[in-house]
């Protein structure tokens, strides 16, 4: 009685620690939870082998980038991030499509970096990459995740844990303020009802764009200023590709076109580089 | 087991003619009871105090690269003299861009890709035989007329760019510089534009939209010899890829319903600004379905806009064009796909369209929406996907054996059904909302009673 009545009472507080440790632990469980509803109750678009191939690509990639560049420590947690995010934000018609963004996202952190830092965003460059290399295959579907109420509570959640615990999270709010100023801004231009501002803001892509995609520590600006400018200049663009060049992924083209500027931004206002955990664990992830 | 009914093949015409009939049944039943009429992309502007409903229509996109053709078939139900419809369109129109399509290429590819039932029957469990499988299912018209001059004048910051005859429609392409002048134009021109009217077309017009304005010509549709009015079509080249909600719910008496039918060369068409899902497909129902299938499909589509809080686009069929299984329709020829746009299939004749299987280049969406401001406060924005899966609403029907069965096996193929029977109840409650306890009263009623105990 005593031993089980320990371990209840410890178990809470473990997972406690086990997720303030790290952020993407977090992260993890956001994005996977995403995947199960997805497969078990609502079908957001993901495909069960296409999500096994990303997320298993991404391990598999990784390790091997990890061997090629003799990294010391091996860590999985920031490929596993990836895949899951490929399998829930990219379609394809094929599944080997998957693989291969996987492998290109991983790839890129090793290969594409300035300053010891990688520009990119893994998954976002993948996408990006393989729209514009394989435009007859691959496809994003903005409109998958509905604006369901919940969905929004849900991902607000899991949002504002990610980010807090990444001590980060005023890129994401620094974008969805841009973006709702700019669409808030057009409506009233147009004369048109604030409904359709609010429309768009519910989206749950531009959510997930927002809360998972454009809020990477690893590939934002140090600073809290150049965070807010690059954030501006990608919910600028994004609102120009959409409006002015009808493009439906605006948002990830906007954020790999941009992303170069965070380099730059660096060595403007310069400040402590992110780190995913202590010093000690610093490895490419 | 599943039903083999490949289109091209000779020895199903017969079952596809009875398929064909039943499905076009089935597609009346449905426009009839979702309401008597509605206009979608723009609204009817009356020239007198007609009764127009806003209730439901169906829209054939066909899209190659930026170029669209968009054709609207309206159940406009009033007097053909009072008809007359505004259109947002993205780009200025030429004469050449539009035409008139007739209404029975619509109600073909309606039939076509239109929800279906499959029918099933049980062998004699007393004997070993291969089970019998049936199945029920659920040119552009270009009038030569002359084109009058082009008429140039502004009023209200409006100008009229073009006066075309189109068939049985005078359509003139309006542009406007002020927000307000498109409105106030209209009304003193004797169009009667619905209240809340005017903020919408101001919105299109800053966003430098050009207006499309038809209305009948009675003369012309008295000498044509038409009784209905046709669906119009316009052609353009746009990165814009949507659909124009937004004028049809001024007017709207409650919310509408929109039938798309999407061709294209990649892959399904979903929306971009909603969700896309996809309908309950592919469940037992009881065999009273047949008799009542519109009424039921409509309930079940009821259910599901219920399930989504109406917030969603339903697709009730994805299907590379090249073929079907089971057809709920004869395949549609080069001369209707070429009438409804997609003419980059580089032929014309009366001959069925013909692809090779699964990459033939043309891939029909059927899309159905039912919307109102408050659910769909933005126009419905489209893409076109690569995906080229195959999908589609069907329904299946199990008759069981009825002739004499005293061997062994009967009694448990008896209780088979027992459970059969059970799971067929449950999902047509499922499908439709209905109480489990009614349906079986009925299945009782129709032959497939649910023994108590």
């Amino acid at each position: 009685m005593t031993t089980l009545a320990i371990t209840t009472a410890t178990l809470p507080n473990r997972i406690a620690a086990l997720l303030r440790g790290d952020a993407r632990h977090f992260q993890i469980v956001a994005l996977a939870s995403l995947l199960v509803f997805n497969l078990g109750w609502i079908d957001f678009g993901a495909k069960p082998l296409n999500s096994l191939l990303a997320i298993l690509s991404a391990l598999a990639t990784q390790w091997l980038c990890t061997r090629i560049w003799r990294v010391p420590a091996l860590d999985l947690r920031s490929p596993l991030i990836t895949g899951l995010s490929l399998s829930l934000l990219l379609r394809a018609d094929a599944p080997w499509v998957l693989a291969a963004a996987a492998a290109i996202a991983i790839a890129s952190k090793f290969v594409l970096r300035i300053d010891g830092k990688h520009i990119w965003n893994p998954a976002g460059f993948a996408i990006v990459v393989l729209l514009l290399a394989l435009p007859g295959h691959v496809w994003i579907s903005p409109g998958q995740w509905g604006t369901s109420a919940w969905l929004v509570t849900l991902l607000a959640f899991a949002a504002f844990m990610v980010l807090n615990a990444a001590r980060r999270g005023d890129v994401a709010l620094f974008f969805l303020a841009c973006q709702g100023a700019l669409l808030v801004a057009r409506a009233l231009r147009l004369g048109d009802p604030l409904t359709i501002p609010l429309h768009q803001l519910q989206s749950g892509a531009l959510l997930i764009f927002a809360f998972f995609m454009i809020s990477d520590p690893r590939t934002t600006p140090d600073s809290r200023i150049g965070r807010f400018m690059f954030a501006l200049a990608v919910a600028l663009l994004a609102y120009w590709l959409a409006f002015s060049w009808q493009m439906r992924p605006a948002l990830y083209m906007a954020l790999i076109a941009l992303s170069p500027l965070t380099v730059l931004l660096d060595r403007l206002f310069p400040a402590g580089r992110f780190a995913w955990r202590a010093p000690e664990h610093q490895g490419v992830a | 087991m599943t039903a083999k009914t490949p289109c091209k093949d000779p020895r199903n015409r017969r079952r596809r003619l009875k398929s064909t009939v039943a499905a076009i049944a089935i597609a009346a039943q449905l426009v009839w009871q979702v309401g008597p009429a509605f206009a979608f992309c723009g609204f009817y502007v009356a020239q007198a105090d007609a009764k127009l409903f806003n209730r439901s229509s169906k829209v054939v996109l066909a899209r190659d690269g930026n170029k669209t053709a968009i054709t609207m078939a309206s159940d406009y139900e009033g007097e053909p003299r009072e008809f007359a419809v505004v259109i947002p369109v993205p780009t200025f129109i030429e004469r050449k861009q539009i035409g008139v399509v007739e209404m029975k290429t619509i109600d073909h590819i309606d039939a076509y890709t239109a929800p279906r039932l499959v029918e099933y029957f049980d062998p004699d469990p007393c004997m070993t035989m291969e089970p019998r499988v049936a199945m029920s299912a659920a040119r552009p018209a270009l009038m030569t007329a002359p084109t009058r001059p082009v008429d140039r004048g502004a009023i209200h910051g409006v100008t009229i760019e073009a006066s075309y005859d189109v068939g049985e429609y005078d359509v003139q392409i309006l542009s406007a510089q002020q927000s307000d002048g498109l409105a106030a134009w209209l009304t003193e021109n004797g169009y009667r534009i619905p209240p809340g009217a005017g903020a919408v077309l101001a919105s299109y017009i800053k966003q430098d939209m050009h207006f499309f304005v038809a209305k009948v010509n009675l003369g012309r549709m008295q000498l044509m010899g038409h009784a209905y009015l046709r669906p119009l079509q316009v052609r353009y080249e746009s990165a814009k890829f949507m659909l124009p909600l937004r004028l049809g719910t001024v007017n709207a008496n409650g919310p509408q319903d929109l039938l798309i039918y999407a061709l294209g060369r990649n892959g399904r068409v979903e929306a971009t600004n909603y969700r896309t899902v996809k309908m309950q497909t592919g469940m037992d129902v009881p065999l009273y379905v047949k008799d009542d299938f519109g009424k039921i499909y409509k309930a079940a589509f009821d259910q599901a806009v219920e399930d989504a809080d109406m917030r969603a686009v339903f697709t009730e069929y994805a299907w590379d064009m090249g073929w079907c299984d089971p057809c709920a329709g004869a395949p549609m020829t080069n001369k209707e796909l070429v009438e409804l746009g997609a003419r980059w299939i580089g032929s014309d004749d009366n001959s069925p369209y013909y692809g090779y299987r699964g990459g033939a280049d043309v891939y029909v969406t059927r899309l159905h929406v039912r919307y109102d401001a408050a659910h769909f406060p933005e126009d419905l924005a489209l893409m076109e996907t690569h995906d080229r899966d195959s999908f589609q609403v069907r329904y299946v029907l199990r008759h069981p054996w009825r002739g004499p069965a005293t061997c062994f096996n009967a009694a448990a193929y008896r209780d088979q059904l027992q459970a059969r029977f059970k799971e067929e109840a449950k999902n047509l409650s499922y499908l439709t909302g209905g109480s489990v306890a009614d349906i079986q009263k009925r299945m009782a009623e129709t032959g497939e009673p649910i023994r108590t105990r």
